[in-house]
């Protein structure tokens, strides 16, 4: 069945494009009108009117969980949660049971995410064997096994020659390396941001510069290999700065920012609810001015949301006990829209877009986050200025984490369509 | 026991988690109230029903035995039925968790728990679940507000008042919840305090409380109307913290030398366990201006009081 997506506000910054125009599709692809005015079969209207027509958005960490964690999430829950949130693609990472550090595991991801996801589903491999950081995973041969990626998200490899020869490796395999940047000796047993709050409750600190003496360490392997570095969650505003002088000296370096690092600073966290516990950590007001600054210049050129989804017998224990992470894919797009186009004016919309579509597939090197004719039609119908209310028992995700239940936001998604076929609708 | 309490304040608590949730009135409430408990002390028969029939769990996840035993005979003083478990995390991590194992105190009809824990929170996260009062008896780096009110107790039945005072906490800080719940409540009521230790355990950042940081001891002694000192330990965990006791000793312990600069009136306080000859001369400890024992004292007749009065909500 052909597709003709009429009188939206077309926004597709890979081609510049931002007008209001229709949008064609044929046989799965996005195609040229002409291929519409001559139908050789029905044609399925789709009424966009004040709606942005946006590329299929692209959330490059993901926890799926699936193998081995299957209750806290599946790779079929996963990617309805994802296309609920509007997202036609997520990078999965690779910390399940067992670990997505051999070419089998990324196989089993691949073929389960083939059988049963609505959405596309692209895995990362790890960066260490058994993400222990102590000796490399078989990185080419992840590659081959079709990884996106390498990353020991979740965790940090400390040996700097390891990770040297991680990144002059995978830049052999034409991989971009991802990395959760924390330093094992700064941050300790740390669960929340060090500072007023972690002396006042006497909860142990998490230092920002753990995350700051990572991306600097990263700064200068991605120099030293002349290879890219993508640094994940950043918090900091010292990463920020970091970032930004790097990237103007053209370091192959670049950060993401997840919305509740900016939604939300370390007060939250008074009442030791477990649903405000991430890693990195919620940080101070500054923090979260130098991320709206770093977004706003560029520094910070891809959102994602880390979502991490975990049961609620896992949350509902000591706050030191608790693991950390929050879900985060049905309210990203919400929370983004609301607190970086409408409230702090930080971005306009297609610059929100651009980062949540191009830059992500620029860096992954793959083709989506277009609506270049010939393309996969992957779409995402949004309506940027829909109040809603985000209610967690209603989520797709099977778990609940989240620290937004019941936050009204303005913006969202409201149909999902991969390949063609619409996967959600609101 | 009503007719023994002075104020005319209704106690409405059913936990004790802190001091920092505590008005300056709440406070004043239980040391009113403690003092006539402390009198039940000096009975031939120290024994008084206000708790009969009641059962009071001493919940302990981490090892202690100064504080049970001082919570288990005020229970019994008290005439509760009492009865003490210790786990340690590891094995409530491993198997049941705390809110379940919780869970099933209260469904035994536990009307008062009491809960040591190491973790910061632990407290409040049971008293949001369960019906039973939940007392704190000291949760990680948080709170150990039983402790601040024998401290406060202590000060007051000596110096008459708090307010104007000024309290010198000396030691390891960061690490301490008998450090965090002292500074709320002598804050609270209206004492002024001076923090004294390695700047590694005494960060700049407590001064956002509202309490003056120093690291130079012997200028603060000589104006401090009170001074705490808190145990020093040099184990695995803190030896990156400060290079070993006898610099320690150098640059804080209140040797005798040192306490010449105190007034004479000064209290010398300690919560205990003390190591003698660490952050205070063994003399000193059993000198005159000690009054480490006092505290132990008063501990019962506070810890009788937060019984009785949290305890008498639980279950409405």
């Amino acid at each position: 069945m052909n597709t003709v997506i009429r009188n939206g506000r077309l926004i597709d910054p890979a081609n510049k494009r931002d007008e209001v125009a229709d949008l064609a599709i044929v046989d799965g692809r996005i195609a040229d009108l002409s291929e519409i005015r001559n139908p050789k079969s029905e044609i399925e209207e789709i009424d966009a009117s004040n709606l942005i027509v946006s590329p299929g958005l692209i959330d490059l960490h993901v926890h799926l969980r699936e193998p081995g964690f299957g209750w806290k999430e599946t790779i079929e829950s996963g990617a309805r949660a994802a296309a609920a949130g509007g997202f036609t693609t997520i990078v999965c990472m690779p910390n399940t049971s067992p670990v997505a550090d051999s070419p089998s595991t990324i196989a089993w991801i691949k073929d389960r995410a083939a059988e049963i996801a609505c959405v596309h589903v692209l895995p990362t491999g790890t960066i260490s064997k058994g993400l222990m950081g102590e000796e490399l995973a078989p990185i080419g041969s992840l590659a081959q096994g079709g990884v996106v990626a390498i990353t020991d998200d979740g965790r940090c490899v400390q040996n700097n020659e390891l990770m040297r020869r991680a990144v002059e490796y995978a830049r052999m395999v034409g991989l971009p390396v991802f990395d959760h940047c924390q330093d094992y000796n700064l941050v300790g047993n740390g669960v929340v941001h060090e500072g007023y709050w972690s002396t006042l409750l006497g909860l142990p600190g998490w230092p920002s510069a753990g995350e700051e003496a990572i991306v600097l360490r990263n700064v200068l392997l991605a120099e030293l290999c002349d290879h890219h570095i993508h640094c994940q969650h950043i918090s900091a505003a010292g990463s920020v700065r970091i970032l930004r002088e790097a990237r103007a000296r053209g370091v192959k370096i670049s950060g993401e920012v997840c919305p509740h690092h900016i939604a939300l600073t370390d007060d939250a966290i008074q009442n030791f609810d477990t649903n405000f516990k991430m890693n990195p950590p919620l940080r101070a007001q500054e923090d979260v001015a130098a991320l709206l600054e770093g977004i706003a210049d560029g520094t910070i050129g891809i959102l994602c949301s880390d979502h991490a989804p975990h049961a609620q017998f896992e949350k509902e224990v000591e706050f030191d006990a608790a693991p950390f992470g929050i879900v985060g894919l049905e309210t990203e797009l919400g929370l983004f829209l609301d607190l970086l186009v409408h409230k702090n004016q930080t971005i306009d919309l297609p610059r929100l877009i651009e980062m949540y579509t191009v830059n992500p597939a620029r860096l992954l090197q793959i083709e989506a986050g277009t609506l270049s004719p010939g393309r996969a039609a992957d779409v995402t119908l949004i309506d940027p200025d829909l109040e809603w209310t985000f209610d967690a028992s209603a989520s797709q995700s099977i778990s609940r984490n989240t620290p937004f239940n019941g936050w009204k936001l303005k913006g969202r998604a409201v149909r999902t369509i991969v390949g063609g076929q619409t996967v959600w609708k609101m | 026991m009503t007719e023994l309490v002075k104020s005319q304040m209704r106690w409405q608590r059913k936990d004790l988690l802190g001091i920092r949730e505590l008005s300056a009135e709440e406070i004043i409430f239980i040391l009113d109230t403690a003092d006539a408990f402390k009198e039940v002390g000096t009975r031939d028969i120290k024994k008084v029903p206000a708790l009969r029939g009641k059962t009071l769990v001493n919940f302990f996840v981490e090892p202690s035995t100064r504080t049970r035993t001082s919570f288990e005979i005020a229970a019994i003083r008290l005439s509760a039925d009492v009865i003490n478990i210790s786990a340690n995390s590891s094995s409530l991590t491993k198997g049941e968790t705390l809110k379940d194992t919780a869970k099933i105190l209260e469904a035994n009809h536990a009307d008062i728990i009491v809960l040591r824990h190491s973790s910061s929170g632990a407290p409040q996260f049971l008293a949001e679940r369960l019906t039973s009062s939940i007392i704190n008896a000291g949760d990680g780096a948080h709170e150990h507000p039983t402790q601040a009110l024998l401290d406060l107790y202590t000060i007051r039945s000596r110096k008459s008042a708090v307010a104007g005072l000024h309290v010198v906490i000396i030691g390891d800080i960061l690490f301490s919840r008998v450090a965090r719940s002292n500074i709320f409540g002598l804050l609270k009521l209206g004492a002024r305090v001076t923090l004294v230790g390695p700047s590694t355990l005494v960060p700049r950042e407590f001064e956002k409380l509202g309490v003056a940081v120093s690291y130079d001891l012997d200028r603060v002694l000589p104006t401090a109307d009170v001074v705490n000192l808190l145990r020093i330990q040099h184990e695995r965990q803190r030896k990156e913290y400060f290079p070993g006791i006898g610099e320690y000793i150098r640059l804080f312990g209140l040797t005798k030398e040192r306490a010449k600069l105190l007034k004479p009136d000064c209290l010398i306080m300690h919560p205990g366990p003390i190591n003698r000859g660490v952050e205070i001369d063994s003399e000193l400890a059993d000198g005159a201006q000690s009054v480490i024992l006092d505290q132990v004292t008063n501990g019962l007749a506070i810890r009788m009081a937060v019984l009785y009065l949290c305890g008498g909500i639980s279950g409405q």
